[in-house]
């Protein structure tokens, strides 16, 4: 008996979202710290051209972390999307990764999420959540 | 806001073609999912995406630029809405209205907020 077998479909499904969503938070918490540790791209396209600022991008190991960890997030999520339904999938990844992320930059990159942006991503998380259902 | 929702809409769609995937056969979703002509569209769109989301997160906070590309389902509802003639039923209003909401909260606050002491490991002048 394999592990997927043995579980329940419902335990699976969200076992699935769950990893989806942390994929997610570690990809985008990586993405952005890398983002920062670069500066504005703007800026460096400025001196350096737009390839100057893909080369500074893609040399990043914090952004090719991030990246790859958000390919790993596409290929799960192609993995929940077909034993799960978009309706229950699509909200539940959305508002977990939300939530997710606040914490994470919080912690991690250590953002000053303030009340307003509190209630911003709760009010996303719950907005995707009603609206695509 | 508009490549991430169509893109993932676009990626339902040629999933729900190739039905389901099961977790031992991971080779066939690598080989197979790209050449199926919605998911390669989702994929080409998911990719403007992200090139415009990481240059955003090159100058504005994570908790910024989340819930301001939220606004991206508000457009895809309205689309369906006014485009496609879909009912838009009271509780989808209600979560448009919550997201309106949240992207007014973080579109009234600075895009990003002084980080001194991580700037400076950045920078190397302390341990990660």
């Amino acid at each position: 008996m394999t592990i997927t077998s043995a579980l329940s479909p419902t335990l699976h499904i969200w076992l699935s979202i769950g990893f989806v969503a942390v994929l997610a938070v570690c990809g985008e918490v990586l993405i952005a710290a890398g983002m920062r540790q670069l500066g504005d791209l703007d800026d460096i396209r400025a001196v350096s051209g737009l390839s100057g600022a893909i080369v500074a991008v893609i040399t990043n190991f914090r952004f090719v972390t991030g990246a790859l960890c958000m390919a790993a997030n596409f290929f799960a999520m192609l993995y929940a999307l077909s034993i799960a339904n978009l309706s229950l999938a699509g909200p539940a990844i959305a508002a977990l990764t939300y939530i997710g992320n606040a914490f994470a930059a919080k912690l991690f990159l250590r953002e000053k999420v303030d009340r307003r942006r509190w209630l911003a991503t709760v009010f996303v998380a719950a907005g995707v959540f009603l609206l695509t259902r | 806001m508009l490549t991430a929702s169509v893109g993932d809409s676009l990626l339902a769609r040629g999933m729900a073609q190739m039905g389901p995937m099961d977790i031992h056969h991971l080779g066939r979703l690598l080989l197979h999912a790209p050449f199926n002509p919605f998911v390669a569209s989702g994929i080409v769109l998911l990719i403007g995406f992200f090139a415009a989301y990481t240059t955003a997160l090159s100058w504005a906070d994570l908790t910024f630029v989340m819930p301001a590309t939220a606004f991206g389902y508000v457009v895809i509802a309205l689309l369906g809405r006014f485009w496609l003639h879909e009912h838009l039923s009271v509780t989808r209003c209600i979560g448009i209205a919550l997201i309106v909401c949240a992207v007014g909260f973080v579109a009234g606050g600075p895009s990003r907020t002084e980080h001194p002491q991580l700037d400076a490991i950045d920078a190397g002048l302390g341990p990660l």
